[in-house]
């Protein structure tokens, strides 16, 4: 399997997937740990991926989503942004809509 | 200066009304990500390009706009973006 075909397989199979350095448990980054902290806040369903542990990917994801920086966010298969959206949709409530949307909120 | 560069790659690519650039790489040196050399940067820029756009795609639209940079200069990129009417409406932060 190629690695987009490895993105799309993630993207396709899990409604919430995020890209991050580091575990939720051990965030390598306070960016990722951040993003973290606010699905936990949401009590959010969620699927992770170490990216550090996965270089060939790492960098496809930039291409793939035009975006070259992690954390990734993605619901339903689109990306919702880095670290500092998914904070501007939790302080505007819009977070909670949108993982609800994707069956990712409990 | 990366800070200098920054500044003009996004005032020729958005002719913002307003750019400020804060660099707060000090405040994360030594930690893992800022070993590879590089900063941390926050933004805020006005400017009628983002008018009907996404945060997604004002976050794309700025990543492109300063390439390569993102690739070694740049680690970490704070982003606050906005048009001319969401700053008037007071929802600047």
């Amino acid at each position: 399997m190629s690695v987009i075909e490895r993105i799309k397989n993630q993207l396709e199979s899990n409604p919430v997937v995020l890209y991050m350095k580091g575990s939720p448990d051990f965030p390598q980054c306070g960016f990722s740990g951040q993003t973290v902290q606010i699905l936990n806040a949401c009590q959010a369903k969620y699927t992770y991926v170490n990216i550090l542990e996965d270089p060939e990917l790492r960098e496809a994801l930039k291409e793939y989503s035009n975006w070259p920086t992690f954390p990734q966010l993605y619901i339903k298969g689109e990306l919702v942004g880095g670290c500092d959206i998914v904070i501007d949709l939790y302080k505007k409530g819009e977070l909670a809509t949108l993982l609800g949307s994707a069956g990712g909120a409990q | 200066m990366t800070v200098e560069l920054i500044k003009r790659l996004l005032n020729d690519a958005f002719k913002p009304e307003l750019l400020e650039i804060i660099d707060s790489s000090a405040a994360h040196a030594g930690h893992a990500g800022a070993r590879s050399g590089g900063g941390h940067y926050h933004i805020t820029i006005i400017s009628q390009a983002f008018e009907g756009k996404s945060l997604v795609q004002r976050h794309q639209l700025i990543y492109n706009a300063l390439g390569d940079m993102m690739k070694q200069q740049i680690h970490a990129l704070g982003i606050n973006a906005l048009s001319p009417s969401e700053e008037t409406k007071g929802t600047h932060k």
